[in-house]
């Protein structure tokens, strides 16, 4: 029973602690928890779904089909992730200073609540159907009462999903304006975790042949295997042994996406550096600015 | 002109052909009961492998190698293809996830 809660609680920790970043980045703005909680369902669904057709996907394009369809996967999720850093460094400071009544009034809050959601479901989808395969294993192979499986599975969500809820209250607990910049940078890292992944799986499937080989192994310093090489893996992307392209995936991502904060920064007129943003609150709104309110 | 360009052409063929022919070993890997047959499977360092893993159980298997970098789900009764390295020489350490405590196995790869 232990051992199954354990493979699940590593495959709902992921999940859970990108949901905690993510449903603090946006809790300012109303019906948020709706949206976070419409992802989730959807992504269990969708895990169900293709759990059941796992045969169907690992035979499916020449047996690149699992690689395929999590790679997708990823590369969604790291757009969307990219799309919410880049909106909330044009919204990130509304939302601090005048909080609910702007996020009600910001016409794309709602493209910005479903790319959120959308986010939540993909990596629910991602991990949740890896533990559906596992459970629908275990109870098929007799190996387990089907008491002590349900127990082992509810004790490893719980315990996974336990961790995603204590950060998320510890990262609301952060002043509005710093929990902004706060979560962009993590959810940076994690978007950049996520296309080195990317990398990994096209890799894997030789639909990149080129830089596979790994440039650099640190697992003496800090193993994968070890609980913070795992959790700075899921965190920020850490690997032991990245390929070249799993690092140029990686940086390529960080690049583009603070390139895009930073335009969209200069266009709405809100100055990047810290000193501006140290005498905000008391700064009248540009007149670019105003036009979004 | 012409003749340069056929040249060119043939060349870039041929290093194609060679490419996938030397650089492409293919190894099988079989699960069952639980267990990888071989458990210590030998490949060539510096090259790049096709590892063809069977599934002959029932149940589902996830092929897992932080050494070698590599996740791949192995549904019952199929076979599933992983390509790894090109590698150093040394051994590297794989699992099958579900089963951690009977399916594990190394990769020693040779010069």
């Amino acid at each position: 029973m232990i051992a199954a809660a354990i493979i699940v609680f590593r495959e709902v920790l992921e999940a859970a602690l990108l949901i905690g970043i993510m449903a603090a980045a946006v809790s300012s703005m109303p019906r948020a928890r709706v949206w976070i909680t419409a992802g989730v369902v959807g992504g269990v669904i969708g895990s169900v779904v293709v759990a059941g057709l796992a045969d169907l996907i690992a035979q499916a394009v020449d047996g690149a089909g699992q690689e395929l369809l999590n790679a997708t996967v990823l590369g969604l999720a790291v757009l969307m992730l990219g799309w919410h850093n880049i909106w909330m460094s044009r919204h990130g400071r509304q939302l601090s200073q005048q909080a609910q009544q702007v996020a009600q009034s910001v016409s794309s809050g709602h493209a910005e609540l479903s790319a959120v959601a959308l986010v939540v479901c993909l990596t629910v989808l991602r991990e949740g159907s890896e533990t559906a395969l596992f459970l629908y294993g275990i109870s098929t192979g007799n190996q387990l009462a089907l008491h002590e499986l349900i127990a082992g599975a509810v004790l490893g969500l719980g315990s996974g999903a336990a961790a995603g809820v204590i950060l998320y209250f510890g990262l609301v607990r952060i002043p509005v304006g710093q929990l902004f910049r706060i979560t962009s940078a993590l959810l940076l890292l994690v978007a950049a975790g996520m296309a080195a992944q990317m990398a990994r799986l096209l890799a894997q499937a030789n639909l990149i042949e080129i830089g596979t080989q790994s440039v650099w192994d640190t697992s003496w310093l800090l193993s994968m295997d070890s609980r913070t090489g795992n959790l700075l893996h899921m965190l920020v992307g850490y690997e032991a042994r990245p390929s070249a392209m799993q690092v140029a995936f990686y940086f390529t991502t960080i690049g583009l996406i603070l390139c895009g904060m930073r335009i969209t920064q200069r266009m709405s007129g809100a100055s990047p550096s810290r000193r501006s943003s140290a005498s905000g609150p008391a700064r009248v709104p540009r007149p670019s600015q105003a036009h979004i309110l | 002109m012409n003749l340069l360009l056929k040249t060119l052409i043939a060349a870039v063929l041929a290093f194609s052909a060679s490419m996938t022919l030397a650089d492409e070993f293919e190894r099988s890997l079989v699960i069952e009961n639980h267990r990888f047959d071989p458990v210590e499977l030998r490949v060539p360092a510096g090259k790049k492998i096709k590892l063809m893993v069977e599934n002959k159980d029932t149940t589902p298997e996830e092929f897992e190698s932080h050494d070698l970098n590599r996740e791949k789900v192995v549904p019952p009764k199929s076979r599933v293809s992983i390509f790894i390295g090109p590698l150093k020489a040394g051994r590297y350490a794989f699992m099958g996830e579900f089963h951690a405590d009977l399916a594990n196995g190394t990769v020693i790869a040779e010069d």
